[in-house]
């Protein structure tokens, strides 16, 4: 799954034009992820932009994208196929007796009962872009499920057979780092720890999702999170937090930041009492005097 | 094909000085690292250096240490390894921690506690800071089979039940097996896991005399439930050993923690090694109704403030907060230390943990949480 990407300077341009904005690492990282068929594996600070980019990946590909939330709980029947039972109960009462019990056996499992879940579908549909989403946060047997389907880009039904992708599926996974991953899985991927971005990325982030904004208003909020993250807060905000609170200051008329708008606003910007509190007392009314 | 070999061996020897810095940077990541180079322009800078990165390189922790082993390597002289960002790490040995900063009333019993060295039945209830290298080993014996287990809770996993929900896949199943005739209806119900368990032990000089044994009582749980336990020792940074600890041999599993301790019998600053469990650990899931047991004398070098709002930010997290004070039980005993103050609003359950017997309670509490 090369798609005529010369290097990660072509990547580069092309997630810029999809509108996600790379550093040079993101771009080395997809590069790679492409040019070897190796799974990318993503961890980051909440809100740094993991989602979005397999989002980006798939739009600067042209295929789908295919995502699998995970959750405490997850098993094989959710994620990567599931036989229809009641269907097939159906088949059977209406062929049943007509059939030969071993043909009507036989014509139970066959495609058309089976249910795709997402890792199935992704086999099924590749070349496409596969999101196995916050993996963390599903029980450490399930990553033997995609250990099998990293490896070999294949799912082995016992009752049908073994399905292969035909051009192996682009896996995006991303952790938050609630617990570790295991270190199988992690080997058979690239790594990357995504920083929140600089000053000058940040701003043209904003402005790119929000072409409306003064730009004056995208420049003050790029400084003001900057100086938020740096303030040492139960949960420092992420790109997400800078568009939504961009979003949430141009809606309410602001073409710059002042201390009236921002309060009003906060809200979408920190999202922890404490950390209100924190920033409206030691950190915006400094910085906002500099910045007026 | 001069030009590859020297691709292989640099990264080969890169690799190899990453490893002993402390990076996962394994056979397969080494493979995967020349397989990345082959398809970028290594004499550029930028490239090496993230096809680098991307492939030898497994956490954040990783990231520095591969900084400077990075620069030093490929902007020539060979590194002097431990890459100086890192911490200064002394290598510790699981080591009898009687020192002479041991508890110092202790002296004037001394001879008495030797005198019954043998007899099991003392040995429980003795202070641990009290007893000699031989009578240790025996606490130490008893802590191992000691087998710390933690309270459940419920889980989303389903099992096969005689009474429950409605198991309607299984019922199904059993109709298609059956040739399609309705038969008897099958149950589920969910099963419960156990909770998460987090240690948080004070490693700090004043507690030096009871470290050794709450590593080894956190060995013990963390055998028990590798999976669902996770170890962080306390001083003046926080360090996580759950990895350490789980060798199955307590003695090199110590072993393993001492060295990766960096400031063993250091100063205390709670406070902000509880807000760095909070931040890098906690909040993002480890805290999550977990049962959270610490491990301190209360003696906070550091602001006590920021000690009690750290404190309730883990009330906020976590099912359950158990405090284990080796003082308590010695006579007279009172929660005055700064760092006990602003603690106890917080926690369940205050108990000693300077005998073995305390252990045991330790054990007790833990399972009923």
């Amino acid at each position: 799954m090369n798609l005529g990407f010369a290097s990660p300077r072509d990547v580069a341009g092309a997630l810029d034009a999809a509108g996600y904005l790379p550093d040079d690492g993101i771009a080395s990282a997809a590069y790679l992820a492409m040019a070897m068929g190796r799974p990318l594996f993503v961890e980051g600070d909440p809100g740094v932009g993991k989602t979005a980019l397999a989002h980006a990946l798939a739009d600067i590909t042209g295929t789908p994208l295919v995502r699998l939330q995970c959750y405490e709980g997850i098993d094989a029947s959710q994620a990567l196929y599931d036989w229809d039972f009641p269907r097939q109960v159906l088949h059977l009462r209406a062929v049943g007796d007509r059939l030969d019990p071993s043909v009507a056996e036989a014509s139970l499992y066959e495609r058309r009962f089976l249910i795709a879940r997402p890792v199935l579908r992704a086999i099924e549909e590749s070349p496409c872009v596969l999101l196995v989403d916050e993996i963390d946060r599903a029980d450490d047997e399930f990553e033997a499920f995609l250990l099998e389907v990293l490896a070999d880009n294949a799912i082995t039904i016992p009752e049908l057979g073994t399905i292969r992708a035909t051009s192996p599926p682009l896996v995006v996974l991303t952790s938050n780092r609630t617990r570790e991953v295991h270190d199988a899985l992690k080997r058979r991927c690239l790594y990357h720890w995504i920083e929140h971005p600089t000053f000058a990325r940040e701003v043209e982030i904003v402005r790119r999702h929000l072409p409306d904004v003064a730009e004056r208003l995208a420049r003050d909020v790029a400084a003001v999170v900057g100086a938020l993250r740096e303030a040492d807060l139960l949960k420092p905000p992420g790109i997400a937090e800078s568009i939504d609170w961009t979003r949430a200051l141009h809606l309410v008329g602001a073409t710059s930041l002042t201390q009236q708008a921002a309060d009003v606003t906060i809200g979408a910007v920190l999202k922890y009492h404490e950390d209100q509190l924190r920033a409206q007392r030691d950190v915006l009314p400094d910085l906002l005097e500099r910045l007026a | 094909m001069t030009e590859a070999v020297d691709v292989v061996a640099t990264m080969t020897g890169f690799a190899r000085a990453l490893r002993s810095a402390g990076v996962a940077a394994d056979g397969t990541r080494l493979e995967t690292s020349i397989a990345a180079l082959d398809l970028l322009d290594p004499t550029r800078g930028r490239e090496l250096y993230w096809a680098a990165r991307l492939s030898l390189c497994a956490a954040p922790d990783d990231l520095p240490i591969f900084d400077t082993v990075f620069d030093l390597w490929f902007r020539g002289q060979r590194p002097q390894l431990p890459a100086p960002s890192m911490p200064q790490r002394t290598p510790v040995l699981a080591r009898p921690l009687a020192g002479a900063d041991a508890v110092s009333d202790s002296d004037a019993e001394d001879v008495v506690v030797r005198a019954a060295a043998s007899s099991v039945e003392v040995l429980r209830h003795h202070d641990i800071a009290e007893l000699s290298d031989a009578e240790r080993a025996e606490v130490h014996r008893l802590i191992e089979l000691l087998r710390p287990r933690v309270a459940r809770r419920p889980s989303l996993r389903m099992r096969p039940a005689r009474r429950g929900k409605l198991d309607i896949r299984a019922t199904v199943r059993q109709m298609l097996r059956d040739g399609g005739e309705p038969g008897a209806l099958r149950h589920r119900r969910r099963t419960t896991r156990p909770r998460r368990l987090v240690l948080l032990l004070d490693v700090s000089g004043s507690m030096s005399s009871y470290a050794d044994v709450l590593l080894r009582f956190a060995h013990a749980a963390v055998r028990v439930a590798p999976r669902s336990t996770e170890v962080f020792t306390m001083s003046t940074r926080l360090t996580r050993v759950s990895r350490q600890l789980r060798l199955r041999d307590p003695e090199s599993a110590l072993r393993a923690t001492g060295t990766a301790i960096p400031d063993w019998s250091g100063g205390t600053r709670l406070g902000e090694a509880l807000r760095a469990f909070l931040d890098l650990w906690g909040q993002r899931g480890t805290a999550r109704g977990a049962v959270v047991v610490i491990a301190s004398d209360g003696w906070e070098r550091g602001d006590a403030d920021l000690l009690a709002d750290q404190m309730a930010r883990l009330a906020r997290l976590s099912a359950k907060i158990v405090w284990v004070n080796p003082h308590k039980g010695k006579a007279g005993f009172a929660p005055v230390t700064a760092g006990m103050l602003a603690a106890m609003p917080h926690i369940d359950t205050l108990i000693a943990g300077h005998s073995f017997d305390a252990l045991r309670d330790v054990a007790e509490v833990i399972a009923h949480a």
